[in-house]
């Protein structure tokens, strides 16, 4: 479905991924873990047009992604859910949702979606009309989750969805993704909790400075000496 | 010293809710602009000046009615301000906000002495688009110009905030204007809601130079850069990057200009002016509405 081969991106001078390739299969969840600074987010931004490779070919659908702009690929539902969030603060649970729809014209396919969204995420539905700054953390995840779930997606890449979250809505998180692909939806998913992506991924790679260093079946990697070492703490 | 009945100064509130009105329509342009690309544009003022003129051309020479008129000018206005950001600004996007800011002024020059080129320097004369009609409505007297640019800012108003709140471009505009990235990611395209709010904030400036040649009767090729310069103070006031401080600020600003005129200062009008700027700055220096910061999780 999402195939990267030997993709380059730079910051300025910084070379920040250096030949990275994998792929992802329709209906699986792939996780790339790995510590701060190895590349997954600006490998995610990549995939989704917001930086652009310097070297290197990433296909999706068959579609070569490596010049198209962030909507065109939304067009090709494909998702994004970025690090932090980034939800609208400034306006309403239901304003970002109708963000997330933004290309779409289909009302009546809207408005399913959306009860779809306050089904998965019942704290939206109650909080529909505040202004989603004023959300906490775990809702804030979920109305960026639902937000890019307004768009349809085939493929959708969540960073780092359990960030600064409470054990309990982490649980909660994980959960939904597993919910979000048995509806049928792949998912790439980047974490630096590698415990929890690989307890919920089928494949995974390991991300060591801007290098694929390993990579294999979820399980597989989970009892690798080299990963519980350095990142499920020994 | 004045005279100072309660006729005297409800008669200063009109004339100073008429100036200010204009001061907010083109504060509008600044703020919206500024909101999503974090330019001052200084040329703004100059494209209230081209307004002015194709509102001129369309009731003077081509004798259109007001109405037409106007439109006119709000349609080639947006057009003109669309290709000034296509040419000027998209280009130095990623430069620095000096550069960016340097070549507004740059562009502002580019308008006024290119007129001056193509319509000479001479001031024009708008014929009276409007009967000379004065309503006597107990002790004020009103104007029919009064009543005309209360009504059209207002509407103009009205329909901005419609527009920004419950449209697809408008929530496409508070996106990209909030976060660029986020809104990529939504599937907004990012240079054509820029686009969109060159067009629909040199628009809005355009009405204003219609509205200024209509109600002083002369036009010339500066004479963007005093309500430019004004409007851009009241933009500040109000907040800037806010739709209804600049609503405010503008308002704000055309009545305590009457006012400090009002009281026998009227050389110090424009003084008053940047004095209360300065003021609402040390005080409160986000602007009268400017008090929420981003939400940062």
């Amino acid at each position: 479905m999402l195939q990267l081969e030997n993709v380059h991106v730079y910051y300025g001078a910084i070379h920040a991924l250096k030949g990275i390739s994998f792929h992802v299969e329709e209906g699986e969840i792939v996780t790339l873990i790995g510590s701060n600074g190895a590349g997954k987010s600006t490998a995610l931004k990549t995939i989704s047009g917001l930086l652009r490779p310097r070297e290197g070919t990433m296909t999706y659908v068959g579609r070569d992604l490596t010049a198209m702009s962030a909507p065109g690929i939304v067009r090709l539902k494909l998702s994004h859910v970025p690090e932090g969030r980034r939800i609208f603060a400034n306006m309403t649970v239901q304003e970002n949702l109708d963000l997330g729809a933004y290309q779409r014209r289909d009302a009546q396919g809207v408005k399913k979606d959306a009860a779809y969204v306050f089904e998965l995420f019942p704290r939206l539905r109650e909080r529909r009309t505040q202004v989603a700054g004023t959300l906490s953390g775990g809702e804030q995840q979920m109305l960026a989750i639902g937000r890019a779930i307004m768009s349809q997606p085939r493929l959708l890449l969540l960073d780092e969805p359990s960030m600064g979250l409470a054990p309990i809505l982490v649980q909660q998180i994980f959960d939904i993704i597993r919910t979000i692909r048995r509806e049928g939806t792949t998912i790439l998913l980047v974490e630096q909790n590698a415990r929890m992506a690989l307890s919920v991924a089928d494949r995974a790679y390991v991300l060591e400075t801007g290098r694929i260093v390993l990579e294999g079946g979820a399980e597989e990697l989970m009892s690798s000496p080299e990963v519980r070492k350095a990142y499920l703490g020994g | 010293m004045a005279n100072l009945s309660v006729e005297f100064v409800l008669q200063q509130l009109l004339n100073g809710i008429s100036i200010g009105s204009i001061y907010a329509l083109i504060a509008l342009g600044y703020t919206m602009v500024y909101g999503i690309i974090q330019l001052i544009n200084f040329a703004h003022g100059d494209v209230m000046m081209i307004g002015a003129y194709v509102g001129w051309y369309c009731t003077a020479v081509l004798h259109m009615p007001f109405l037409p008129a106007l439109l006119t000018a709000m349609l080639a206005c947006s057009l003109l301000g669309v290709v000034i950001e296509r040419v000027a600004y998209k280009p130095l996007r990623r430069s620095t906000r000096l550069a960016a800011l340097i070549t507004a002024i740059g562009v502002s020059f580019f308008l006024e002495y290119g007129m001056m080129f193509l319509v000479s320097p001479q001031t024009r004369t708008f014929p009276p688009v409007f009967p000379q009609t004065i309503y006597h409505v107990g002790p004020l007297n009103i104007k029919y110009g009064d009543i005309v640019i209360i009504t059209v800012t207002l509407a103009l108003m009205a329909l901005l905030t419609l527009v920004v709140k419950y449209t697809r471009i408008g929530k496409a505009m508070r996106a990209v204007s909030f976060d660029k990235d986020a809104a990529a990611l939504m599937g907004i395209d990012v240079n054509n809601v820029i686009s969109a709010t060159f067009a629909i904030g040199s628009a809005l400036a355009a009405a204003a130079g219609v509205l200024i040649g209509v109600y002083y009767n002369t036009i010339g090729p500066l004479m963007g850069i005093m309500p430019g310069l004004k409007a851009f103070v009241a933009a500040v006031l109000g907040g800037i990057g806010i739709i209804p401080g600049a609503m405010l600020g503008g308002l704000a600003l055309g009545l305590t200009e009457v006012l400090v005129s009002a009281a026998g200062f009227s050389t110090w009008r424009d003084a008053g002016a940047f004095l209360i700027l300065i003021v609402v700055l040390i005080v409160k220096p986000t602007g009268l509405l400017g008090a929420n910061t981003r939400e940062k999780v």
